[in-house]
């Protein structure tokens, strides 16, 4: 069976307790995605299969048979970051760094979720479009888990990039800007 | 992980004669059997893989319901318009579960079959008559926060985790199943001397979707107490439809998340509602059926109480919601 990679085909014909994260690390040698607590609880692996953000660690290869699989490192290059990626440097939106991949990943689809309008658990209106706020991004990274607590400059890294400045009626004062 | 033998199934037929053997799994998102199978609490022979079978979609039903397939995802089903707009109480219970990652591989038909949190469950090297039958109850005198206060048996104390399920059951919803239609209320099973059994389903019985009746409206609400503010189990949660008019309740349909082995669900605190006008008393008397006993053993005791303002601060919310025309 083939799995598009960041583009590439790759074949899988492996051992069916492969996950789709041990396929990705091992077999493609794609290192980025990283195996923190793998029971879906971290988030650390997260990685988009067909535009979808999901955790690798609970998926099996073999279950993914066709799917385009999209990892950090297809997300963006040393030479050329996404301005999501960008803006978790400008921001030191991170300490040990093991955590930024699945970090980076699940925010890359949190845009395209808030995009599509999706609802979260602290959406007040289901019917209407969801708001920029610090708290619908917090509930929406509740599965990315920084054991280092970069959370408040990961919040900034986001918010920045929706393009707002977001006041949240909840949120303590907000971080000085560290100078670029 | 053990081995085991990896198949796809190439139709819902060839999918239930081939779970129909022993030591057989289907799966579908995979969030919680895969978990359970990396720590060995689950070791099927056979993992049969239902993904690509044509039971995704969310349709509506003749009668003005909807038909939600057994592989829509959960972020599938939350973020649907019509049910966000005609039942926003399980659009708010799903969304109040797990994480986007898991919600977005999470099925309803997993969802529904997802399995307790128990630590004596997940834990291979404590007893548990759930994951081994005979072998004892761990938590019965062990470490029991998040255990049940009703239903419960001397074999087992556990909770069913889910929220969903918890919604469709106050919506009065029914799982399709491959061989029949068995209302949610009833879909899984308490305890009782048989602990290692969940649900109803029969081996080789694959769920295909779930039916909800046309929306009756009202204020849907779906209150979750529990640890954290996000990514965490129902310690106590209340799914309610309630409608009212002209000051008095005239419709009232309520269940509730982590205090059983099921989704709790009690007709006589929807009679006792149903007509009547809503006051702190009447919401006391709700909650004296609810709990009529209920037994906490030790860790969970606090639940009994939680349960009661839970309900009562729900049923306030909800009453006078409608009272002023509020839509949740």
């Amino acid at each position: 069976m083939t799995i598009s990679v960041n583009g590439t085909p790759r074949s899988f014909a492996g051992d069916p307790r492969t996950s789709l994260l041990d396929f990705l690390r091992r077999e493609c040698g794609l290192t980025g995605t990283k195996k923190g607590c793998d029971h879906g609880q971290c988030g650390a692996c997260t990685v988009l299969v067909n535009g979808v953000r999901i955790n690798s660690c609970l998926s099996l290869a073999a279950m993914h048979d066709g799917d385009a699989v999209t990892t950090v490192e297809g997300i963006g290059t040393l030479a050329s970051l996404s301005p999501l990626q960008e803006a978790f440097v400008r921001h030191d939106a991170f300490q040990c760094g093991y955590c930024t991949p699945g970090q980076v990943c699940s925010a890359t689809a949190l845009l395209d979720e808030l995009a599509l309008g999706w609802p979260s658990f602290v959406s007040g209106d289901l019917a209407a479009a969801p708001e920029f706020t610090d708290a619908e991004i917090r509930e929406r990274m509740s599965g990315n888990v920084c054991r280092c607590g970069a959370y408040a400059n990961i919040l900034a890294a986001i918010r920045e990039v929706l393009g707002r400045e977001v006041v949240d009626a909840r949120q303590q004062p907000q971080p000085q800007e560290q100078a670029a | 992980m053990r081995p085991f033998d990896y198949q796809r199934a190439d139709g819902l037929d060839h999918a239930a004669q081939l779970t129909a053997q022993p030591a057989t799994r289907a799966i579908a998102g995979g969030t919680n059997l895969l978990d359970l199978m990396k720590l060995q609490v689950e070791a099927p022979g056979t993992l049969v893989d239902i993904n690509r079978l044509p039971m995704s979609g969310i349709e509506d039903t003749p009668d003005g319901g909807l038909t939600i397939g057994a592989l829509a995802s959960n972020t599938a089903t939350a973020v649907d318009p019509r049910v966000r707009r005609d039942y926003p109480v399980l659009a708010r219970a799903i969304l109040a579960g797990a994480t986007q990652q898991l919600r977005n591989k999470a099925t309803t038909g997993g969802n529904l079959c997802q399995r307790t949190r128990c630590y004596y469950f997940y834990n291979i090297d404590q007893p548990c008559n759930k994951r081994e039958p005979g072998s004892g109850c761990g938590a019965l005198r062990g470490v029991n926060r998040i255990h049940a206060i009703l239903g419960a048996s001397d074999q087992c104390i556990a909770t069913y985790p889910g929220d969903m399920a918890v919604a469709l059951a106050a919506l009065g919803a029914i799982v399709e199943t491959t061989s029949r239609r068995i209302a949610v209320r009833a879909f899984h099973r308490l305890p009782g001397d048989t602990a290692h059994i969940d649900n109803v389903l029969e081996p080789g019985e694959i769920i295909t979707g779930v039916t909800l009746p046309p929306s009756v409206g009202g204020t849907q609400l779906y209150r979750k107490v529990r640890d954290r503010a996000s990514y965490a189990f129902a310690l106590v949660s209340v799914a309610a439809v309630i409608g009212m008019e002209e000051g008095r309740i005239t419709h009232a349909a309520l269940a509730f998340g982590g205090l059983a082995h099921k989704p709790w669900h009690d007709a006589r605190i929807e009679d006792l509602l149903t007509g009547a006008e809503p006051s702190d008393a009447l919401f006391d008397k709700a909650a004296d059926l609810l709990l009529e006993g209920a037994q906490g053993y030790g860790g969970n005791d606090f639940k009994i109480p939680l349960a009661r303002r839970a309900l009562k601060a729900t049923l306030r919310e909800a009453t006078s919601a409608e009272a002023t025309g509020a839509v949740a």
